[in-house]
């Protein structure tokens, strides 16, 4: 047996032992997903046992190194560990902008000391971060950000508007990027890290098409910012000014999450779920879904080609944004699709049948897809001038 | 296994690119061929290089003599097929008869195999009975006499059907037309009497027959695998040819693509590289996601199969039709976005949208296997 099967072996038995039953049914909504920080509590149990066991083996983090609180997992660990979880259905024991995307900015730009300290922290679950990086006036140019921050010697005084902020009132802290060289545009923009309950910072809920609130205005008003958090730890990752290369880099990671690559081996067609769930389809709306399907099904294999390819450097590296625009809007048409299947009972608001009306609920949030973490747009524009290298573009 | 190629396939890649870019070259082939109204359809000299640089072989196993790869490999060669329009038997002989005969006593392997090796053999697949792909459903029969068989029936859409030494049939030898069981897979050699073709160029100037058997009289050992469980080598045979088709236009679909992303560099209106028009970068990227994806499913599909996985026969229906929707997208965007130049025949595009037309069609089209993918799936 090769060392990867007795792994797969060894990874096989220990979710049988560890992953409760109750975390391999499907999450059916926010409630369901557990993101660790200060305020924290768990929803069940089952919930609690699972983030523990996989929190004691370093699987919050499989991959990153066990000094900061990872598993230490090779890839190919990590894809086995991905498909035996995918195989079980098991859930994610701790979601958060930490492993997705401030975690891997650190683990590439970030000194020793905040490795040490936040990534730790991260893989414990136990500060929640959130993404100040839009502005009403800078969303797709997201380089004319104009969030301030004034230099005064050992600290920096912040002043400014972010918007669209997920989870800003629910965050300990925020990566934020804040200009700080007014007459520079790429090179002017720091991107600092900065707990959100500092004086002078405050959130107001946005309510979404979904009915539900999940981000928020931020305001900056006079927030002083300490230039260091102790020794090797600056509040900024990357050198001051160039912000810019931490943030495109991190939105290469944002794009790679939301794209949903990696969402395994599924091979549980959308068709298959929605017959199941509504008995009688119409035949053109059937065909419909199994066109869906093939494009679904070979989507999942491009996200397994694709992680495998970054993960030896053989993916071009504006891949991800190839992948976050087909990802994005195949999830979206799969949405419309669980719509007109579902009829009328998919328009239900609150009715219990519908769990408080998931499946509208759950539709409309999607159409957020191809615009959260750059445009579906912004991705043909990088694709064409990055990857096709056409003139002008 | 990673969804890349290994260090030597990746090198099989080189090679293959290179020799099949010079020697099948458009204008060296397929104009050639098709302009000097060749009645093959494929050029029997190519033929016999691809034998030399060991191609014809890679599904064939050491025992006989083969190299003994994969449908990887396989389609790595298809993929340059694609991308340089070459005509070639390779499909039809070296991946579906081949897989075909890999299922044969070896008493057939010996006497077939040898002059697929040496590039000498040509053979096609009859498994086509009408004007669209339905191979649940075979009504040519061959009916027990004495020894032996006799087959009686037509055959359609048999891509060098006149040229090949070798006929894999499909032929049903007991129950109903559309019954899973009774079928039965036979060798019919080229002389064999009773057999005659109508031969058709296609609108990719490939050549077709219309095959008529006409109680053509057939030893037991013209027999591929078992009689009346034919079926099973024939579903091998189906995944093959999908997936090889697959990579094909793969292939067809980067060539078309690469070509029109070069034109968009090139051409200028309106004091501008039509390049620089935000319509046409948006439709050239989303183009180019299709087809990443379109190969993505190839690779994976290969490797399935490969491994012998119970998922290679949902997977070869997702390949086959992701990369017929991706490659009809890049051949018809190749078109519109060449203007005027595209509807020429002086101009290679044309001839892409035709290679993929006749594509779609070999082994299934996208409607036929997205209905497959639902049936599999239970719906
Ligand atoms: C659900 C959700 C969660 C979010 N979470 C966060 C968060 O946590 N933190 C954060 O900082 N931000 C967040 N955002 C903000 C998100 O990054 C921005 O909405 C996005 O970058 C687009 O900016 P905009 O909304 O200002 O739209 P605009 O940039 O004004 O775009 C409007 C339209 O114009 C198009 N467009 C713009 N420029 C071009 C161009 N050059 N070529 C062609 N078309 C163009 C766009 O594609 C779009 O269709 C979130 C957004 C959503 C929807
Ligand atoms: C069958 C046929 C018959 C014809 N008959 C005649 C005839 O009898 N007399 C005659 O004078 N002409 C004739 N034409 C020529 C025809 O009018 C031109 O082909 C057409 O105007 C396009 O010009 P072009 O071929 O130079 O393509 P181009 O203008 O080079 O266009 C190439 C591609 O770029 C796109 N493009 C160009 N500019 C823009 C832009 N600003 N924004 C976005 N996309 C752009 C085009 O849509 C096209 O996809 C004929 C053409 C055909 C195909």
């Amino acid at each position: 047996m090769s060392d990867l099967e007795a792994f797969r072996a060894e990874t096989r038995a220990w979710l049988e032992a560890n992953c409760p039953p109750e975390m391999r049914e499907p999450v059916r909504d926010e409630e369901d997903v557990y993101w660790g920080g200060r305020n924290a509590s768990f929803k069940s149990d089952a919930q609690k046992a699972w983030f523990e066991a996989c929190l004691a083996k370093g699987y919050t983090v499989p991959a990153w190194p066990k000094e900061y609180g990872g598993a230490g997992l090779t890839p190919a660990e990590a894809k086995v560990l991905r498909e035996e979880m995918t195989r079980i259905n098991a859930r994610s024991p701790l979601s958060s902008f930490g492993i997705w995307m401030l975690g891997p900015a650190l683990l590439h730009f970030g000194t020793e000391g905040q490795k040490q300290r936040f990534l730790n922290e991260i893989a414990r679950g136990e500060i929640r971060w959130c993404q100040g990086y839009s502005e009403p006036g800078s969303g797709s140019d997201l380089v004319s950000l104009q969030t301030f921050g004034e230099d005064r010697g050992d600290s920096w005084v912040v002043n400014g508007q972010k918007i669209w902020t997920s989870y800003a009132d629910k965050a300990d802290w925020i990566f934020c990027l804040v200009r700080t060289d007014k007459a520079n545009k790429y090179q002017g923009i720091t991107f600092m890290l900065f707990d959100m309950a500092s004086e002078g910072v405050s959130t107001k809920p946005i309510l979404l098409i979904s009915g539900s609130s999940p981000f928020c205005e931020t305001f900056f008003d006079d927030v002083k910012v300490p230039k260091s958090y102790g020794e090797d730890c600056p509040a900024q990752v990357g050198e001051i000014n160039r912000g810019w290369d931490v943030a495109k880099y991190l939105l290469g990671h944002e794009r790679e999450m939301i794209s949903g690559a990696g969402g395994g081996d599924r091979t549980a067609t959308i068709g298959a779920v929605l017959k199941r769930m509504v008995g009688e389809i119409d035949p053109v709306l059937r065909a419909e879904l199994a066109m869906f399907d093939v494009d679904a099904l070979a989507y999942t294999a491009m996200g397994e080609k694709f992680l495998d390819e970054i993960k030896v450097g053989k993916a071009h590296p504006a891949q991800p944004n190839m992948m976050k625009y087909a990802g994005t809007e195949l999830n979206k048409r799969r949405h419309e699709l669980m719509m007109a299947a579902g009829g009328s009972r998919a328009l239900e608001w609150d009715s219990a049948e519908t769990r408080g009306g998931q499946v509208a609920r759950g539709w409309l949030r999607t159409k957020g897809n191809s615009i959260e973490g750059g445009t579906s747009e912004v991705m043909l524009n990088v694709i064409s001038k990055r990857i096709l290298d056409l003139p002008g573009a | 296994m990673p969804l890349y190629h290994t260090e030597d396939q990746a090198m099989l890649a080189e090679t293959a690119s290179q020799f099949i870019a010079d020697e099948g070259a458009i204008a060296k082939q397929l104009r050639h061929l098709r302009d000097t109204e060749c009645k093959d359809g494929f050029g029997t000299a190519l033929w016999k290089q691809f034998a030399e640089m060991g191609f014809t072989g890679i599904l064939v196993g050491e025992e006989d003599g083969g190299m003994g790869m994969g449908h990887v490999e396989a389609g790595i060669v298809l993929e340059e097929i694609g991308r340089n329009l070459t005509p070639s038997p390779f499909l039809t002989s070296a991946v579906v008869a081949a897989t075909a005969l890999g299922g044969a006593s070896a008493e057939l392997r010996g006497r077939y195999l040898p002059g697929l090796l040496s590039g000498d053999s040509v053979f096609a697949v009859a498994i086509d009975e009408g004007l669209k792909h339905r191979p649940e459903r075979i009504a040519c029969r061959a009916e027990k006499a004495g020894n032996g068989f006799r087959l009686s029936g037509n055959k359609d859409f048999v891509i060098h059907g006149a040229s090949a030494d070798m006929l894999v049939v499909a032929a049903r030898t007991s129950g109903a037309d559309d019954d899973r069981e009774g079928i039965t897979l036979f060798a019919v050699p080229r002389d064999a009497a009773g057999m005659s073709h109508d031969a058709v160029r296609l609108v990719d100037s490939s050549v077709a027959t219309h095959t008529r058997f006409d109680g053509v009289e057939l030893d037991g050992d013209a027999v591929i695998g078992e009689v009346d469980g034919g079926r099973e080598v024939l579903n091998r045979m189906l995944m093959a040819g999908r997936v090889g088709a697959a990579a094909e236009g793969v292939g067809v679909a980067r060539g078309a693509m690469d070509m029109t992303v070069d034109y968009l560099r090139q051409r200028k209106q309106f004091g501008k590289l039509i390049g620089e028009f935000q319509a046409l970068q948006h439709r050239a990227a989303h183009l180019y996601s299709e087809v990443e994806i379109a190969r993505a499913v190839v690779i994976k599909t290969q490797q399935l199969l490969d491994e012998g996985s119970e998922k290679a026969d949902l997977m070869s229906s997702v390949a086959k039709a992701k990369v017929a929707r991706a490659a009809g997208l890049s051949v018809r965007e190749a078109v519109q976005m060449h203007g005027g130049i595209g509807m020429t025949d002086e101009y290679d595009v044309g001839l892409y949208m035709k290679r993929d037309r006749a594509l779609q069609e070999f082994m299934g089209d996208a409607w036929y296997h997205a209905g497959r993918v639902a049936e599999l799936s239970g719906y």
